[in-house]
């Protein structure tokens, strides 16, 4: 995008504005003590000295918000920009503690914007709704993590579809897929978790994708053109005919296609 | 606003053609201000359907490339003066159309037509996308066999999610099913697949069945759209759908076998 007003028509663009993404880690505090936060972060940062060097963090402090544990960010802040560690931002903060962080020179990110933008990450355009259940698994019981390992750990977004899939479309969920419709022959569907469809499967069922062995396919109405479960197939031809227009199960057991009629 | 029509099938040699004849005449004939647009260029049909093919001097092509106007390209019908047809280039091929010259088209005609019929060309390319790109309904021009159900099929999988209604997140295209050269003699003998058989894979709106009739070929090739006979079984079967479409309710015909003879009765008062 060129700015190029008649004023400056003759200089170069001297500025410009582009949007552009990238990913911070967020310090999450789960305690009020000063200085345990700082001991904790110093460790954090001698094990990994080069990934921390100048690195920006997001100060989430949600967690002693909702409790009503009150934290001394400017201290907070010294703390921290005493390490190798630039503080940037600020979320989950009082408004008292928002006002701070701005004349502080960070910027405040709401939770609601974050909860927004994991749904948009997930949308695919097209006519099926994402359901989606951002549980972010908090098993770390140190003071501090990083949103990096928030990233990979289990986001379980289930999808639910209430239209046809129609021959040629492939949809894909993260975790399991619900499909309220048929699923006509030539389409694919497939979950990392499992997959529900309630009518007709004529077309291609994959679940498990990502290896998850103990993932299933259930449907109404079986005439799949193929089922697989954590990479184990079965086309057609290999399915047993009697479970066809039946509704079934399918499992994985000991490495071979288990189909059951339910 | 005018509301866009797209007939459309995926297969080739269904009958799109000859349904977008008879629909734009239907529509035309009830009073309704209508254009239909043949959108297959480099194979044009629609003006001989027609029967204007004689009158083509500019076509969709040269109103793109702004070498004529759009009122210079429009055809008036001589049998109904509601009714106008945009022919499509012989000469080229469908590269030479572009989203953003059909939209423009399209938002000029929506200006003062009520009806735009869109006729798709066979496949799912650039021909068809722009066909059914900007529809607000679709018409899915199915015939009783299974290349064809899997084929349109796929084509309402393409309406749910690449055309502009899909893009902008706006109330999804109307779909309805057009079910055409139906045999009830063959679906009998287990030659065809039936209403149900095809209703069961695609699921859709019925708007109408039509009997496989020697009155297509016979209009096809009289430059007559097959609506206008209206003693012949397929001329009612779109007459019907044209009613239905425009929300009368009508039992459905030509489903079960019918002795041959019995359709002197003449419902219209025109």
């Amino acid at each position: 995008m060129s700015t190029d007003s008649s004023a400056i028509s003759t200089q170069k663009t001297v500025i410009e504005f582009k949007s552009s993404t990238f990913v911070v880690p967020a310090i999450i505090i789960h305690s009020a003590d000063l200085t345990q936060i700082g001991d904790s972060i110093n460790h954090k940062i001698k094990q990994t000295p080069e990934f921390f060097k100048n690195s920006p963090v997001l100060i989430d402090i949600q967690n002693l918000s909702t409790k009503q544990v009150s934290l001394n960010l400017a201290s907070l802040l010294k703390l921290i920009r005493a390490t190798t560690l630039i503080p940037i931002a600020l979320r989950g903060g009082t408004a008292e503690q928002n006002q701070l962080a701005l004349k502080s020179g960070l910027f405040i990110q709401s939770l609601q914007a974050t909860l927004d933008a994991d749904k948009s990450l997930q949308a695919i355009p097209t006519m099926q709704h994402t359901v989606s259940a951002v549980i972010i698994t908090d098993t770390a019981h140190s003071p501090i993590r990083t949103d990096r390992r928030k990233v990979k750990s289990s986001a379980a977004i289930s999808k639910i579809v209430t239209s046809p899939v129609r021959s040629g479309q492939r949809l894909y969920s993260e975790g399991d897929l619900i499909i309220m419709a048929h699923v006509s022959a030539g389409a694919e569907i497939m979950a990392e978790g499992n997959i529900h469809v309630y009518g007709s499967l004529r077309g291609r069922a994959l679940a498990g994708v990502m290896g998850k062995t103990e993932s299933r396919i259930f449907c109404t109405d079986c005439q799949a053109e193929l089922i697989s479960i954590a990479g184990n197939y079965k086309v057609t031809d290999d399915l047993d005919p009697t479970m066809q227009h039946k509704p079934v199960q399918i499992y994985l057991q000991d490495q071979a296609l288990i189909i059951k009629e339910l | 606003m005018a509301r866009i029509i797209v007939v459309t099938s995926g297969k080739g040699g269904v009958g799109k053609t000859t349904t977008s004849a008879a629909i734009s005449m239907g529509l035309a004939k009830k009073g309704h201000k209508t254009a239909v647009i043949d959108f297959d260029v480099g194979l044009r049909n629609l003006d001989l359907i027609m029967g204007c093919e004689r009158r083509v001097i500019y076509d969709l092509v040269n109103v793109i490339n702004n070498e004529a106007s759009l009122n210079q390209a429009l055809i008036k019908d001589k049998r109904c003066d509601k009714l106008y047809i945009l022919p499509a280039s012989q000469t080229r091929d469908k590269d030479a159309l572009t989203l953003e010259g059909v939209g423009k088209i399209l938002e000029a005609l929506s200006e003062d037509f009520e009806y735009i019929i869109c006729d798709s060309p066979a496949g799912i390319e650039k021909g068809a996308h722009l066909a059914m790109y900007f529809a607000d309904d679709a018409f899915v021009v199915t015939n009783p066999e299974v290349a064809s159900v899997r084929d349109s099929d796929r084509m309402l999988g393409i309406l749910a999610s690449k055309s502009r209604r899909a893009e902008n997140n706006e109330e999804p295209i109307r779909e309805y099913l057009l079910l055409s050269r139906y045999s009830p003699e063959r679906v009998k003998l287990g030659e065809m697949l039936s209403v149900e058989d095809v209703q069961e894979i695609l699921s859709l709106n019925l708007l109408g069945v039509i009997p496989e009739s020697k009155s297509v070929l016979n209009a096809s090739n009289a430059g007559t759209p097959v609506i206008l006979d209206e003693k012949s079984d397929a001329g009612q079967a779109y007459a019907d759908i044209i009613d239905r479409y425009l929300g009368v309710n009508k039992p459905h015909r030509f489903i079960e076998e019918e002795k041959k003879g019995l359709f002197n009765k003449l419902f219209r008062g025109k």
